[in-house]
């Protein structure tokens, strides 16, 4: 069965003064239809600007997406015009993002910005879409829905914004829901609601979800597939229980080694050494060597390609690659 | 909401009596007054027309008997004009207003246009070309590209009259009086917009600019709503929030009439009047003027603050 998304070395750069930072560098990813995938790094490791460019809302002048293929059920976003490009965004392909304080215009009515795709891409009437609108407020758990859509997003507390979000974003129906972390700007109580939320909303409508995070607890919680970032490159890939059960690229082990696990009493947290590399200075070999506990003399030299380790799992390590 | 209004007015008052007593009192110490001017009074006549107008009396005691009028709406009589304050601002003002009204609609709509589209393109050659031309417009003095500009379209074009508001000896009405004042409108008008451009064109394309920036236009383009919505339903209604502070500033600028473009183009509105009376010291006229655009600009900012309140649902007063 063809992916829903396919996304094929996908290379999202910026133009900067000390040179071009290449955000997104070669990312290749599948979701398919239903299915909700994960993409985990660190701040600044490319993943919410791999989102971004599937949208097209990669911020110009200075930043473009240079290559790649973006495939959406069959076509491909990069090579659409603008106008097709923004009939599906908020239709078949929608987004939520972290903030949701300040991702809701402060001078219009929730109600209004519920409505707004509504109309725009159903072409629903300014009364259909209202109503359609309150219970889209009701379906993401939010009682007194008519009050709330004549509110303002100042009266609403953070939770109840990314609820309207996610009303927001699936007033069409989309086929895929991109989350770029959800809950990050939530405190822990509503982060679980949330993601509830959207495991509810996924099981009723069978759209994906492409959930982007740092949390691995989250991961574990939602995903079917994992995809580990790290400067702007795939490291690691798998579906998700063999992946927890054996990560086999180092930065994936430091990531799951720095997570605290329930019971378990430790002095201190594990914590990756060093630092994200400045991806200005990134040299020929692995990004990751420099903190890699394993880095040979081969990492430096030459950066290793994602290749299979055994059934559903790839990663981009020579400790795994072939010998040679 | 009531509260805050009764606050609002009694603060209003205090001020104005303040500025009644500032404007009194500057005028009253500005050295000569409309009879010291006129050398061919006598030094007897002079002492005697003081004691009729009451400039003899202690300053204190003239400004109780100022005031006391002006409550009861009585803003005293022109010296030069030998007409109420009040008749003649009715006179006058109105032809200021047209002028500014006209520039003033003309201003923001150019502004705002502009200064969306070039926040839009920020750094593109359009941006890049409007603002050497603002900074153009800015920089030149009214009384330059006033008189310029009639010399290019009244004297050597003869397409537009070159002052006054309307032709002289016209007894024009109806249509043709319209179309007489607009003809001779258009370059005074042109002026004023011009000069009003620069600056508020630069304050739309920065608010503009920040506004772009926020999440919420990031979350309106990813609904997938036409650019066009975005920047003028989404992005505009944000970025003229805090224009609405100046709203409260127009208020006086309507009505105060402009000294140097009024004189220029001989138009017949209160800056010109006021210019005249300044040099003949015809304070009765001139403190009148002055307490009225204190009026205006205190009325201003409180039309602008429940203006907030209409427009930004995060404000209540």
């Amino acid at each position: 069965m063809e992916a829903l998304l396919d996304i094929r070395e996908l290379q999202t750069h910026f133009q900067t003064e000390a040179g071009v930072l290449r955000a997104v560098d070669g990312v290749s990813l599948r979701v398919r239809e239903g299915e909700t995938v994960c993409i985990v790094g660190e701040s600044g490791c490319g993943k919410s600007m791999t989102a971004m460019s599937v949208l097209g809302l990669v911020e110009g002048p200075s930043g473009k997406v240079a290559g790649g293929e973006v495939r959406f059920g069959g076509r491909d976003l990069l090579r659409m015009s603008r106008q097709e490009l923004r009939t599906l965004r908020g239709h078949e392909l929608s987004m939520i993002f972290q903030e949701p304080m300040s991702s809701l215009n402060p001078v219009l009515t929730i109600g209004r910005q519920i409505a707004e795709p509504l109309r725009e891409h159903l072409r629903l009437g300014r009364k259909e879409a209202m109503r359609r609108a309150v219970e889209l407020i009701r379906e993401v758990g939010i009682s007194r829905p008519e009050q709330i859509a004549d509110a303002y997003p100042h009266e609403l507390s953070g939770g109840m914004l990314q609820r309207v979000m996610i009303a927001i974003a699936v007033s069409c129906k989309p086929k895929l829901l991109i989350a770029d972390e959800p809950t990050t700007a939530l405190d822990v109580t509503i982060q679980a609601q949330i993601l509830d939320l959207l495991r509810g909303l996924q099981a009723k409508s069978g759209m994906a979800l492409l959930l982007i995070t740092h949390d691995l607890g989250v991961v574990a919680e939602m995903a079917d597939y994992v995809i580990v970032m790290y400067a702007g490159k795939v490291v690691e890939e798998g579906e998700v229980e063999r992946l927890f059960r054996e990560p086999r690229h180092p930065y994936t082990q430091g990531l799951l080694r720095s997570k605290p696990v329930l019971g378990q009493v430790r002095e201190e947290l594990y914590s990756i050494p060093g630092q994200v590399p400045n991806p200005l200075e990134l040299g020929a070999g692995c990004a990751f060597a420099d903190r890699c506990e394993f880095a040979m003399d081969r990492c430096r030299r030459q950066e290793p390609p994602l290749a299979p380790v055994g059934s559903d799992q790839q990663a981009a390590c020579w400790l795994h690659g072939k010998e040679g | 909401m009531s509260t805050y209004l009764i606050r609002r007015l009694s603060y209003m008052l205090l001020i104005l009596l303040a500025a009644s007593f500032l404007i009194f009192a500057l005028y009253a110490l500005t050295p000569g007054d409309f009879i010291s001017g006129n050398i061919k009074l006598t030094p007897e006549r002079k002492a005697e027309l003081r004691m009729i107008y009451g400039l003899d009396q202690p300053l204190l005691d003239r400004y109780l008997t100022w005031m006391g009028n002006a409550l009861r709406g009585d803003f005293g009589i022109s010296l030069a004009q030998q007409k109420p304050v009040l008749t003649l601002f009715q006179d006058y003002i109105w032809n200021s207003f047209l002028l500014a009204a006209v520039s003033t609609f003309f201003t923001w709509l150019l502004a705002v246009v502009i200064g969306v589209l070039a926040a839009y393109r920020q750094y593109s050659w359009f941006d890049s070309l409007v603002m050497v031309l603002i900074f153009a417009a800015m920089s030149i003095p009214s009384f330059f590209i006033g008189l310029f500009l009639i010399k290019i379209f009244a004297v050597d074009l003869h397409w537009l009259p070159p002052g006054g508001m309307t032709t002289t000896g016209s007894n024009a009405e109806g249509w043709a009086y319209v179309l007489e004042v607009a003809d001779h409108m258009a370059l005074p008008a042109a002026v004023m917009t011009l000069l009003g451009l620069g600056s508020l064109t630069r304050y739309f394309r920065s608010n503009m600019i920040d506004v772009i920036k926020q999440d919420y236009i990031r979350t309106a383009r990813a609904k997938g709503l036409p650019e066009r919505k975005v920047l003028f339903t989404h992005a505009l209604r944000n970025a003229l929030l805090p224009a609405i502070t100046l709203v409260g500033f127009e208020l006086p600028a309507l009505f105060g009439g402009s000294l140097i473009i009024e004189s220029i183009f001989n138009w017949p509105g209160i800056g010109q009047l006021y210019m005249k009376s300044f040099g003949l010291r015809d304070y009765p006229l001139l403190m009148g003027f002055t307490m009225f655009i204190a009026v205006l600009t205190v009325v201003g900012t409180l039309l602008s603050d429940l203006l907030y309140r209409i427009a930004d649902p995060r404000v209540n007063l």
